[in-house]
């Protein structure tokens, strides 16, 4: 019974959830052309490198894995907060949020 | 029961992703990365870290978000549109995501000694936590509220005035009117 219905989970499947969360805020990343979705997409693979951070975490039985978990969340936080000002800043000043249409430094 | 809680949370969490990739209004987008946070937090707990899957609730899907939201609110964000440079970022981005987590698997699967979590393993108590986070790492603690200070100054710095002149919706000015009369 225990053979057919495990009670543990190997830390692969955690990593690879992880990389598989992480592949797809790089894909929003890539494709979406909204301002505030493309940083939420940022967010996005912030918290699937979290996710290995604690696997790993688990893994060695490191209480340091969990803080630098604890580090890039506060960074994550200060970061949010930045962004989103400049968010507001690049709309107060053009008026969108379509990444296309922000290309006063393109060349 | 991990492996049930594991597949639940999975599920939600790529549902999430997934569903915050197709929905085309930023707001819908928010509430699935929601989504995505709070089960990350119940997978932080089946992984024995009690602290972050809390902190995970607290600051991810409670601050950021509502700040997220809020801006999305405030910004009136519409519905995003496609433009030729969005089909050239989707034939691009297909294969390189593809090609990206194809590495990263086949990197995870064919390494060896990766062990396998219980739940009787044992929880991560935050006083273990707090032990080495304030003895050890002290320094880069308190570096982080310095950090924190400083990014709280430069968010008021850039979303309280601007001094261009916007030509924006009306919205956006008389809230600046009203923030600069204060």
């Amino acid at each position: 019974m225990s053979s057919f219905f495990p009670q543990e989970v190997p830390l692969s499947w955690y990593l690879l959830l992880s990389a598989a969360l992480f592949s797809l805020g790089v894909l929003g990343f890539l494709i979406k052309r909204n301002l505030i979705t493309v940083f939420m997409s940022i967010e996005l693979m912030l918290n699937a490198v979290n996710l290995s951070f604690v696997t790993f975490a688990h893994q060695w039985h490191a209480v340091k894995g969990q803080i630098f978990v604890f580090f890039v969340m506060m960074v994550a936080a200060a970061e949010a907060a930045v962004g989103l000002a400049i968010i507001i800043a690049v709309f107060r000043a053009r008026a969108t949020l379509a990444v296309d249409r922000i290309d006063l430094m393109k060349l | 029961m991990h492996l049930i809680l594991f597949f639940l949370f999975t599920g939600f969490c790529l549902a999430g992703a997934i569903n915050l990739l197709l929905q085309s209004h930023p707001i819908s987008s928010a509430l699935s990365l929601i989504v995505v946070m709070t089960s990350l937090a119940v997978l932080y707990l089946l992984l024995g870290a009690e602290f972050l899957a809390i902190a995970q609730v607290i600051v991810y899907a409670g601050a950021i978000m509502v700040l997220f939201t809020f801006v999305v609110m405030l910004l009136n964000a519409g519905r995003e549109e496609r433009t030729r440079g969005s089909r050239s970022a989707r034939a691009v981005g297909f294969p390189a995501v593809v090609v990206i987590l194809g590495v990263i698997a086949t990197v995870i699967l064919r390494s060896q000694g990766l062990g396998a979590a219980s739940l009787s393993d044992g929880i991560t108590s935050t006083e273990d936590l707090s032990r080495v986070l304030f003895h050890e790492l002290l320094l880069p603690f308190e570096v982080t509220s310095v950090l924190i200070l400083i990014a709280i100054l430069g968010a008021v710095a850039l979303a309280s005035h601007g001094d261009s002149e916007p030509h924006g919706n009306r919205d956006t000015y008389g809230n600046r009117e009203r923030t600069a009369g204060k």
